[in-house]
């Protein structure tokens, strides 16, 4: 059940990702990634981590597509057409790419705990809300509040880089 | 019988498909879209590594708990690149990263 699961959901995710690479048309693209965001939602909650896949689907696939898709719309982006494709540099980019997955591939088929089976559970559903946020709340306290300065810093940020004339 | 491996081979791919959209697309906004894949390929290694690894009989909620923090910081980052990139557009009218390759204009 859960083997199939992964198969189902790795096999879309990684199709939709090369969709986000490969399609011309920017709004594609976007809902490509929407996707591939909704399968890597469902990894996360066959990973038991249904608090991250909630995360992930409030915060990615809700408020950063609409970013990106609003972001394509203000700029009206068309498809592109007739781009000349720079073949070394492409096919440098592709080796690069290539040689990255198959690091990644030889390492951890050699490696011995990639071996390792999933794990059984101590309890039959785990509330992972309270654990992730008494673990937030008590021994990541600090690090939280820090973050509640950043996504400050960033807004302001955004409001000072998106005014009509940057002095 | 799935392993820690299945997880890890699924997070090194999506990875390595982000990297392949940073290097080949010259559009700046699927070069930002390729980042994002990179990002989450990350996050996924990370809640696989939480679960194979648990504590008590349950998965290691400090993992979890950096997730979120990368989530958190990956949305701001979005913000602000995609502030930059308008302002880019309103300098150059292009979203080409061939016609962006000054530092100063």
């Amino acid at each position: 059940m859960l083997n199939v699961a992964f198969w189902i959901f790795t096999f879309l995710m990684v199709f939709f990702a090369v969709m986000v690479i490969a399609h011309r048309n920017p709004v594609s693209n976007a809902l490509s990634l929407v996707m591939a965001f909704l399968c890597l939602a469902a990894l996360f909650f066959t990973l038991d981590a249904g608090f991250i896949g909630i995360i992930q689907i409030l915060v990615y696939a809700g408020a950063v597509m609409v970013l990106f898709l609003f972001i394509i719309m203000l700029l009206d982006l068309k498809t592109e057409r007739g781009r000349r494709i720079n073949s070394s540099l492409f096919f440098g980019g592709l080796l690069m790419s290539g040689a990255m997955a198959y690091l990644v591939a030889a390492v951890v088929l050699r490696s011995k705990i990639s071996e390792r089976p999933l794990p059984p559970l101590a309890v039959a559903k785990i509330d992972d809300v309270r654990e992730v946020g008494m673990a937030l709340f008590t021994a990541h306290n600090l690090p939280f509040q820090v973050i509640g300065v950043l996504l400050l810093a960033a807004t302001v940020g955004v409001v000072l880089l998106s005014r009509k004339e940057i002095r | 019988m799935l392993t820690l491996g299945h997880y890890l081979l699924a997070s090194g791919a999506l990875f390595s498909i982000g990297l392949a959209g940073v290097l080949l697309r010259r559009n700046v906004l699927v070069v930002f879209m390729g980042l994002e894949l990179m990002l989450n390929a990350a996050n996924l290694s990370l809640v696989a590594f939480a679960r194979f690894n648990p504590l008590n009989g349950l998965p290691d909620f400090d993992a979890q708990s950096f997730v979120f923090f990368v989530i958190t910081v990956a949305a701001a980052e979005v913000a602000v690149g995609l502030a930059i990139i308008v302002a880019l557009f309103r300098a150059r009218r292009s979203v080409r990263v061939d016609d962006i390759h000054n530092l100063k204009f």
